[in-house]
């Protein structure tokens, strides 16, 4: 199946501040016969309310000119491709971020509608698990943990 | 056998089902649509260490600088070698666009106020559109309001200059930064024995990073067709970038002592290399004022 619309957001709360930024511009194909799911996310096409943020985004922590993407390929399963409406799923495949590959398993809910199907997922990722790493100075700025949450809008080709 | 041909059986699907996911992967990064692809943050700042660089404020972008320079070191322990004397400039520059920017600012050599437009006109860029450089243009009125009473023979707008500079800049990986800066410098009064009324400058400069946070920065302006007899020197600076969360900490050496174009390109007194040199540091704070949509 081929995207037709994604979104992707990741969130930090610390004390100081919280950090959020929006991401339209992601790619991914779903095999819905063999459930095997990719998608790529362009790390300079995150949005940011403030421009620094961005800068210091791309420029210390996730080192975009050198690591332009964040991919995953994996599986998804535990669905049925007869149920309509709402399932829960497992993904489980291979996150890649700032170089570094994670296996990872995320919970999902997939929902199918004719040619239409929605894969969303909410889940948590460590910087440290992909050599993110966050100066002592800034640790009330930006949280160990940063919640994700990705939206794929797909059809049938 | 039969163990021997299912287990061959069972890792070639394996082996098939990985190569089919990265399979997929390349088919994914196949169908995407090329893009420009901007290089972002040439510079740390729009100072490279006395002078502009080619970075633009983002559309509502304030930033404060306050920029310092001491004494010179040779004036000798007496003096706390130059830390005694402090020339000061206190400025503002606003993001208008992500393009274009206006600043003013004032500066305690000649109590000179300034006020500009920086307008980037190219982005270095690769992708679809391939941009080797990136251009900005500048262009500044400065007057010195010292001495408070005109000196006999003279009318104010002597007090006038303007400056227009093309910095032209290339990033040339994520560590390094070089920029050439065109200058035209145009002083309403002079010392015409020594002096044309418009001064021509081609500076050269650039950075290199050392750490996520560190860098090191060189700046050179030098005059062309400069009248014999004149006592001004080309500027020259050296400085280190530090930059922490909202701020930017720039140290820096140079021989000039005033932070305005005029000042450090055309009237520079020090010799660097007989000790004439200046600490200083600029610092400053990026605030968003409106933001992004």
């Amino acid at each position: 199946m081929v995207l037709e619309k994604s979104y992707v957001s990741f969130f930090s709360k610390a004390a100081i501040e919280d950090i959020k930024a929006e991401n339209t511009k992601s790619v991914s194909l779903f095999n819905i016969s063999t459930n095997e799911i990719v998608f790529s996310i362009p790390i300079k096409d995150f949005k940011f309310d403030k421009a620094l943020m961005k800068e210091h985004f791309n420029e210390k922590y996730l080192e975009s000119e050198k690591f332009p993407k964040a991919t995953f390929s994996g599986n998804v399963s535990g669905f049925s491709k007869e149920i309509k409406g709402d399932q829960s799923v497992i993904a489980k495949g291979k996150m890649t971020i700032h170089g570094v590959t994670n296996e990872i398993d995320v919970p999902g809910i997939m929902s199918t509608e004719g040619e239409k199907a929605t894969i969303k997922a909410v889940f948590k990722i460590k910087l440290a698990d992909y050599n993110i790493k966050i100066p002592q100075l800034l640790w009330k700025n930006i949280a160990e943990q940063v919640e994700v949450k990705i939206e794929f809008f797909y059809k049938t080709q | 056998m039969k163990m021997k041909r299912s287990l061959w059986l069972f890792f070639s699907i394996v082996s098939a089902a990985t190569f089919a996911q990265d399979d997929l992967l390349k088919e994914l990064e196949q169908t995407e649509k090329p893009k420009i692809e901007y290089a972002t943050s040439t510079f740390k700042g729009s100072r490279l260490v006395n002078g502009q660089t080619v970075e633009a404020k983002g559309k509502g972008e304030l930033e404060f600088i306050f920029a310092h320079r001491f004494g010179a070191i040779n004036t000798g322990s007496y003096n706390l070698f130059g830390l005694d004397q402090a020339y000061v400039r206190l400025g503002l520059e606003y993001g208008i666009t992500d393009n274009i920017g206006v600043g003013f600012g004032r500066n305690s050599v000649d109590k000179t106020m300034d006020g500009y437009i920086r307008y980037r006109l190219l982005r270095q860029s690769s992708g679809v559109r391939n941009m080797p450089v990136t251009v900005t243009a500048f262009v500044n009125g400065a007057i010195r309001t010292s001495p408070e009473q005109l000196p006999v023979g003279q009318i104010y707008s002597d007090r006038i200059s303007y400056t227009a500079q093309l910095l032209i800049a290339r990033k040339f990986s994520p560590k390094l930064s070089l920029q050439l800066m065109p200058t035209i410098i145009h002083r309403n009064a002079v010392d015409k024995t020594v002096e044309n009324n418009s001064l021509i400058a081609l500076g050269a400069g650039g950075r290199y990073k050392i750490t996520r946070s560190l860098a090191l920065t060189s700046e050179y302006y030098y005059r062309m067709k400069v009248k014999d007899g004149n006592q001004f020197r080309n500027s020259l600076g050296l400085g280190i970038d530090i930059e922490t969360g909202g701020h930017v900490f720039q140290f820096v050496m140079t021989n000039s002592q005033g932070i305005t174009e005029r000042a450090f390109i055309g009237e520079t007194t020090g010799d660097f290399f007989s000790g004439d040199i200046h600490l200083g540091f600029n610092v400053t704070r990026t605030f968003q004022l409106k933001k992004i949509k």
